[in-house]
Formats: C-alpha cells, sequence, structure tokens
C-alpha cells in the first residue's frame, strides 16, 4: 500500500510536467496541425535558463524564497516563450504552404540546433540546481507520506493548466485560438489575426514547457542537454493519449502516463521504464489514434 | 442486364444520414447519370461503390459479385475504375507514368522479378508503355506524355484522369464531375470522349452538374437529393419529373 | 557521342565511381576506415530510402532493423561459429520479418504519426537490447568476438585491414545500387512513388497501398539487417549505443539531405554527413549543430534535397505501332 501510495504522488507529480509541455505539442497541433519535435528542447532550455538566473541574479537572496522562485519562473516562461516566438519565425513560418511533412524534418532540424546549442554553452556534463529552495519535508496523510515537494510540483502544474483553460474557454482571444485551431481560413475571414495567434500559441505552448523545465531542475536537482527529448516523447505520447489538439485531453493524458509509468516502474519492471511510454504510444496510436478525448473526423475524398 | 447494382445503401456521417437508403441498377452497356443538387450524396454514393466509405447498411453487387467492404484497389482489378471529383493525379510524375498507375493491376511483376530484371518483366513494361500511349492517344494527350501532370492544363488533367482510370480495363467507369472547369469546347470533346469509351463496351457512370451534358450523353438517369432518391428513368421522363423540378429551383444552386 | 546532360552526369558517376575504387590505394588505414563507414552509411541509406524515399513513409526507426540484422549475426556467429557471410542472408531475413510484425499495424498511420511511432519502436528495441532480452544480447556490454568474414578462406579483418573490407563492402554496395536502380524503375517502384504522391489516388488506381508500403518495409528493414552483417562483422563486437536514435536520425538525414527517392543523392549523402566531418576535425562538435540548420535551411529552400531524383525515360519512341494499341 505504501509503495502504491508513494508511486501515485509520485506519478501524479511527473505526469503534471508530461502535462505542462503536452500543452505546448497539443496547442500548436491545435492550430497548425504540426508536431513541434523542438518542444522537448525547449523545456530543457527551460531548466537550463532557470539555473542560470538562479545562480548569477541570486534573487531568493532579496525577496525570499517564495517570491523569488515565482519572480523566476515568470522570467523563465517569459524568455522560453521569445524563443517560442523566434523558433516559429525561423523554422515554420517559412513552411506554412509547404508539405506538412517538410515542416516536421524542419522541426527535427530545430530540435537538434537547440539540443547541440545547449551543449555548447552548457557543456556536456549534467548540471546540478541548487538544493532546499523547496521544502523537502514529508507529511503523512492516513499514516502514508506525502512529500510536500511532489505536492507542490502538482499544484503549480494543475493551477498553470487551470489557468490556461480558463483563459482559451473565457476570453476573448481564448475564443480566437479555438476558431483558428478548427478552420483557419474561417476564422481569418471572421477578421481574426490567425497570424497573431499562431504567435501567441508559439508563446504560451513554450511558456508552459519552459516552466515545467524548472520544476523539473528544482524537484530532481539535476539536468542534462539531451533530457528535452525523452521527456518531449513522454509529453507527447501524453497529447496523444488525451488526444492531440485537445487541451484538457492533454492534462488528463500527463497525469495518467505519469502515474502509469511510474506503477509500471514499481510493479512490471524498472529497467523498463522508458519502454512503457512508448509502448502506451504505440498501443494507443493503433487502437485509438483520436485519443481519449478526441473527436473521430472522416478524411475528405 | 445490370452491372452494377447498390441495394438498400445507408451511410452516415456522425448523425447526419449522408445516403438514405438508397437503391438502383446500373444497365451494362450504356452511359448511365447520377444528379442532384450540391451535398445530395452523389459523391458519396460513388466513393461507397469504390470502397473508398465503408456503408453503414446494405449492399454493392458488381457482376453477380457482391462487393460490399471490398478494399478500393480489389473493387478496381475487379473491373470498377474512376476519377476524383478534385482531380487527384500524381504531380510530380510524367504523363506517361500516371496512366501506368492504372495499368497496375493488369501486370504481375513484382520486386524481385524487377532485381533481377527476368525477361518477363522486361516484356511486360513494354507492353504497359505500348498500352498507356495508346490510352493517351485515346483522350488525345499522345503527345503530353513526357510532360509532368502538374504542367497540363485543368482540361488536360481530367483527360489524364479518365486515361488513368481506362487503363485499368474496368467494365465500368465513374466519372466525377469530369467537365468541372471545361469550357464550352472542352465539353463537347468531352461528350464524344463519353460516347467513345461506351463504344468500346465500357460502361459510363457520371456524376455531372452541367445538365446539358446530362441529358445529352445519359441515356437512364437518377436523381438523388437529400440523401434518398427521388426519380429515375430517361433524360424526357426526368425533365418533366415535377420532384426534380422543384429539387432543383428549390435549392439555392442554380445549376440548371 | 554528344555531349547531353545525361552523358555529362553519367561520366562523373563513372570518374566518382573510379576515384572511389581506387582510394585505398592512396589512404591511410584510418583513411580508408572512413570510407568504410561512409559504405554502411551509404548502404543502410539506400535501404531507407525504399521506405523513406519512394514510399514516402517518415520512418525514423531504422536503426532497429539495422540493430537486428547485426545482432542476428553476433548471436548466432559467437555461439556457434557459424562464419559471418553464411549468416548475411539469415540477418536479413530476420530483420525483415521483424518489420513484417511490426511495421503492419503502423504503416497505415499518418506521416507524422508514423513517424514517432517508429522512434518508439527503435527505443523499445534499444531498451531490450540494454535488458539483455532472452538473456542473449549481452546487455549494455553488447556482444564481443564476432568473427571476421572470409572470403575463399581468407579472413578479411575490418579492424586490421579495412582495405580488404573496403573491398568487400563496395562489391555489396555496388550490387545494391544495382538492384535498387532496376527496382526503382519498375512497376514495384512506381508503385510506391505513387502511394507517396496520392495513396488515395493510388489505392483508386488499383493499387494495393497497405501491401506496397508493409513490402517496402520488408524490403528496406531485409537490406539494413544484412547491412547489420557486414557491420558486425566489420567491428567484431556490437553494443546497444551503436542502435541508438541518433543513429537512425542519421540515416534520415542522409536520405533527406542528399534526396529522398534518388540512389546519386543518398550516396553524396552519406558521403557528406558522414565524410565531411572528417576533414574538419576542430569542427567536430559543432557537426549536429550544422547538420541541424542544414535540415532546416533545406526544408525552406530546398526540399527535395540536393540531388532530387530524376525523371525516368521510358522508350516511347522505340514501340512498334503495333505494340500502342488498346
Amino acid at each position: 500500500m505504501e509503495l502504491f501510495f508513494t508511486q501515485l504522488t509520485n506519478g501524479l507529480a511527473v505526469g503534471g510536467i508530461y502535462a505542462l509541455i503536452a500543452l505546448g505539442y497539443t496547442m500548436v497541433y491545435g492550430v497548425l496541425k504540426l508536431i513541434n519535435f523542438a518542444h522537448g528542447d525547449l523545456f530543457t532550455i527551460g531548466a537550463y535558463l532557470g539555473l542560470t538566473l538562479l545562480a548569477s541574479l541570486g534573487l531568493t537572496g532579496y525577496v525570499g524564497t517564495a517570491g523569488g522562485l515565482l519572480f523566476l519562473a515568470l522570467m523563465v516562461m517569459g524568455l522560453v516563450g521569445i524563443i517560442g516566438i523566434l523558433l516559429d519565425r525561423a523554422a515554420y513560418k517559412p513552411l506554412r504552404n509547404s508539405p506538412r511533412l517538410s515542416a516536421v524534418v524542419s522541426a527535427l532540424g530545430a530540435s537538434i540546433v537547440f539540443s547541440n546549442t545547449i551543449m555548447l554553452v552548457y557543456g556536456p556534463s549534467p548540471k546540478v540546481y541548487p538544493q532546499g529552495l523547496l521544502p523537502t519535508h514529508v507529511f503523512y496523510l492516513f499514516g502514508l507520506p506525502v512529500p510536500i515537494m511532489r505536492i507542490i510540483i502538482l499544484a503549480t502544474s494543475l493551477f498553470l493548466m487551470i489557468g490556461l483553460y480558463v483563459f482559451i474557454q473565457k476570453t476573448r482571444t481564448g475564443t480566437a485560438i479555438r476558431a483558428a485551431a478548427i478552420d483557419q481560413g474561417a476564422a481569418r475571414l471572421m477578421g481574426i489575426n490567425v497570424d497573431r495567434v499562431i504567435m501567441l500559441v508559439f508563446f504560451i505552448g513554450p511558456a508552459l514547457g519552459g516552466a515545467a523545465g524548472l520544476m523539473v531542475g528544482l524537484h530532481y536537482g539535476q539536468i542534462n542537454f539531451t533530457m528535452g527529448w525523452i521527456y518531449g516523447l513522454k509529453a507527447f505520447t501524453a497529447a496523444i493519449l488525451g488526444g492531440i489538439g485537445n487541451i484538457p485531453g492533454a492534462m488528463v493524458g500527463g497525469l495518467l502516463l505519469g502515474v502509469i509509468e511510474s506503477m509500471g516502474a514499481a510493479y512490471i519492471s524498472n529497467a523498463w521504464k522508458d519502454a512503457i511510454a512508448f509502448f502506451v504510444l504505440i498501443l494507443i496510436l493503433i487502437v485509438r489514434p483520436t485519443g481519449l478525448l478526441g473527436e473521430r473526423v472522416a478524411e475528405k475524398i | 442486364m445490370s452491372l452494377l447494382r447498390v441495394e438498400n445503401v445507408v451511410k452516415y456521417f456522425g448523425g447526419l444520414v449522408a445516403v438514405d437508403n438508397v437503391t438502383f441498377d446500373v444497365p451494362d452497356g450504356g452511359i448511365f447519370g447520377l444528379i442532384g443538387p450540391n451535398g445530395a450524396g452523389k459523391t458519396t454514393v460513388f466513393n461507397l461503390i469504390t470502397g473508398n466509405y465503408k456503408l453503414d447498411k446494405g449492399r454493392i453487387v458488381f457482376r453477380d459479385m457482391d462487393i460490399t467492404g471490398m478494399l478500393t484497389h480489389r473493387v478496381v482489378a475487379l473491373g470498377i475504375a474512376r476519377t476524383f471529383q478534385n482531380i487527384r493525379l500524381f504531380s510530380n510524375m510524367s504523363v506517361l507514368e500516371n496512366v501506368l498507375a492504372g495499368y497496375h493491376c493488369r501486370m504481375t511483376s513484382g520486386a524481385v522479378a524487377a532485381m533481377l530484371r527476368l525477361p518477363n518483366q522486361r516484356a511486360e513494361e513494354r507492353r504497359a508503355v505500348g498500352r498507356a500511349m495508346a490510352e493517351l492517344h485515346f483522350t488525345g494527350l499522345g503527345s503530353q506524355a513526357e510532360n509532368l501532370a502538374k504542367n497540363l492544363s485543368y482540361g488536360n488533367q481530367r483527360l489524364l484522369e479518365i486515361s488513368r482510370a481506362l487503363a485499368s480495363d474496368p467494365g465500368l467507369i465513374i466519372l466525377d464531375e469530369p467537365a468541372g472547369g471545361m469550357n464550352e469546347h472542352e465539353t463537347t470533346a468531352l461528350v464524344d470522349l463519353i460516347l467513345r469509351i461506351r463504344n468500346r463496351g465500357i460502361t459510363v457512370m457520371l456524376i455531372e452538374h452541367d445538365m446539358s451534358l446530362v441529358m445529352r450523353a445519359c441515356e437512364h438517369i437518377v436523381v438523388l437529393e437529400h440523401g434518398k432518391k427521388i426519380a429515375e428513368g430517361t433524360p424526357e421522363v426526368i425533365k418533366s419529373d415535377p420532384k426534380v423540378i422543384e429539387a432543383y429551383l428549390g435549392s439555392e444552386d442554380d445549376d440548371i | 557521342m554528344s555531349f547531353s546532360g545525361k552523358n555529362i552526369r553519367n561520366g562523373i558517376y563513372a570518374a566518382v565511381a573510379v576515384c572511389w575504387i581506387a582510394a585505398p590505394v592512396f589512404l591511410s588505414n584510418y583513411q580508408t576506415d572512413v570510407l568504410n563507414n561512409i559504405a554502411i552509411y551509404a548502404l543502410l541509406g539506400l535501404s531507407l530510402n525504399i521506405i523513406l524515399g519512394y514510399g514516402g513513409m517518415f520512418h525514423m526507426g531504422h536503426a532497429a532493423f539495422f540493430a537486428i540484422g547485426a545482432y542476428t549475426t553476433a548471436i548466432i556467429n559467437t555461439s556457434y561459429g557459424i562464419p559471418v557471410l553464411w549468416l548475411l542472408p539469415l540477418s536479413g531475413i530476420t530483420a525483415g520479418v521483424f518489420a513484417l510484425v511490426v511495421a503492419r499495424p503502423i504503416i497505415h498511420l499518418r506521416g507524422d504519426y508514423l513517424l514517432i511511432v517508429t522512434i518508439g519502436m527503435v527505443e523499445i528495441v534499444r531498451i531490450a537490447l540494454v535488458n539483455n532480452i532472452f538473456g542473449i544480447t549481452g546487455g549494455p556490454n553488447g556482444i564481443f568476438g564476432i568473427a571476421s568474414p572470409q572470403v575463399f578462406g581468407h579472413p578479411i579483418n575490418g579492424i586490421v585491414s579495412p582495405g580488404h573490407y573496403f573491398y568487400l563492402l563496395t562489391a555489396f554496395l555496388a550490387f545494391t545500387i544495382a538492384v535498387f536502380y532496376l527496382l526503382e524503375h519498375s512497376r514495384y517502384g512506381r508503385a510506391l512513388k505513387y502511394l507517396c504522391s496520392d495513396s488515395i489516388a493510388a489505392e483508386g488506381s488499383g493499387i494495393d497501398t497497405s501491401g506496397y508500403k508493409l513490402s517496402a518495409f520488408v524490403i528496406g528493414a531485409f537490406w539494413a539487417g544484412m547491412v547489420g552483417n557486414l557491420y558486425a562483422g566489420k567491428i567484431t563486437f556490437i553494443s546497444p549505443e551503436s542502435f541508438s536514435f541518433w543513429e537512425s536520425v542519421v540515416m534520415f538525414m542522409i536520405v533527406i539531405l542528399g534526396g529522398a527517392g534518388s540512389i546519386p543523392g543518398v550516396l553524396l549523402g552519406a558521403i557528406l554527413i558522414i565524410g565531411l566531418p572528417e576533414f574538419f576535425q576542430e569542427l567536430q562538435q559543432y557537426r549536429l549543430l550544422i547538420f541541424g540548420i542544414a535540415l532546416v535551411a533545406m526544408m525552406i529552400f530546398r526540399p527535395q534535397g540536393i540531388l532530387p531524383p530524376k525523371p525516368h525515360t521510358y522508350p516511347v519512341d522505340k514501340l512498334d505501332e503495333k505494340e500502342v494499341t488498346l
């Protein structure tokens, strides 16, 4: 029981991170029908930027830990968001009218560029985050241990996800995003500035990914330049699991995948942990490619 | 004798009934028209016959063989060829290669024969090129054989689709709006081509918006509206059928 | 003989072939080994080209087939002592059968989904190898002590005498080029190009698109498996790290940058991607960065690759009038 519970909280914390990254995939896919392969690397950039800012600014010394981290998170999100927009400008925008798969190859190229730039700037060995910024103690719920760090991670990702959901559903801009996702041409005719919507999507998605990178750094304490692709693939799996293009789907898919993976690691085999996500991915694409919450769309002939 | 029988066919898209219990027979050897206002379900019926869509109820019989739910390429091999309403050519390949695609199902050489360059394979290739050239001469595209398909004019692209379909030796050829985007002159030539196709012993099934073309070419017509069959008969019968007139005048199209 | 484009092209190909064959005479062992690597990747690129180039299926897990061929050879050779080259067909068959099983459920997936699933496949294979699946793959350390291939009783050691191995690889490469050229310009090759261009139109023209997609995977995998055999015989020890996702990416880049669907393009791609970094040793660490930029730039400015396929000409003029009949 204790193992189960530990794995559950662990899975939910990791799942929250997957979900945050998955939102970036799903938003870009929703509007552009493009798998942004470089998204995982934007997540890594978030982690590294967080480390740099943390070390160089020493914010936590001035405004206290909580305030400092909040400010740090906003900076990371803003910067990664801007990198996201630049990525779109450089690698995707020139390919809007090309075959979809050209953009996918370009995305792959961008991913290689990002991960190697990080390696050249920060070096190939893993980097360590300063410890003790987040509380590490454990409290007990009905006699079961709950590390408070996991609660913070999960709560933060839920907060961001709900914030995004409300933004998409309730605001004018959110409505414009949804409209552009359904039919870009029609949205344009209705006077929606689709280019601005795309820019916004390429800001929000990477910003959330960057926040996830920062959280991974704070939570696990260690980051490396290749982690983006494995997190990225898993988050992509989460997005597919929930139904790509579907925002609540990405959230559900992320949490579900986190739990499946951590249960699998505990009860099936730890050595196969990374393969579990891929089995889930393959299975879902074969059995139900539209995901759990996605709708089936007939191909027009 | 009926070449193709469409029997109580039903197709839903989500909650929408696109084709509602439609039954008709296509007689062997003539020119058959399927008409109706936009969104009446004509193309859907074509897609059901050729196996592009799965039907929800009913069955489709071709030459006394039940082809319901059969994969498209097998339907083609059995002798039903089609063209596409929104032109689907292999645009970066030559005109000749496009026609060779149609003849593909009448060839047998596989990968191993090609790798070993067996004599049979070479003879078959030569035969295929000859046949494809003949089809191109038949539709009047003989001089365009080495051009890329995407460089043809719109009207010629439609002719190329027909050539490709003919190359598969069909018993029934289904033409989905072949006159779309053609001018008066090209349409007249098209009517002549359709008659020549029929004279080869191939039954022609036609979806068309151009009423004058349908009335000129078709011997038997079925009219669909909202997925239902509302009339059937010779052009004279259809022209004077009040339900047909209402369907066309009642709709916002001005296709008549 | 006129200096038409075609003659000039063939002249260049012949010159390149002569230089290639003569090269080891003038090169050091190390440099010859680089050529051997180019040959291996050229072969892998050509086998991937069947799937990705002609068939247009975005397959990024080709290293899995390569790995299965190499492991088949390594396991059987080290356990039963069967000579490496005898295992060449078997290595191909194992990889082909594996492709038949795993590709069947995924070939109908749309381009970008297929890409991600094949990445998943190659990762699962790698993890399986690391976890010493069935207790025969040697785990993360891999398998040591694979014998060198023997030709007419003479062992050809890829490490000690790369010059000899070079001719073994070159012979297989020449055979592969010839056979794939014939395949490209046949009913089979055309079918793949049709379904790449428009799979609904191909199916509607009577082409069994699923069958062809699957068979392209099987042929590509069969060939990659055979290359795995030659690779295992060359370096005599293999480990899962040689078959990572990045190997798949390199093969993918060779095809896309060189020219998808074009045999000369793929060969050039292998020379550029494997060979070029050797000339710029000091830039080695920027290698992937440059390739990444090249991928983006190519998609924007020349998506068809450096040497895209040339249109095939058919002997239309040579036909008799009576051959052109309905």
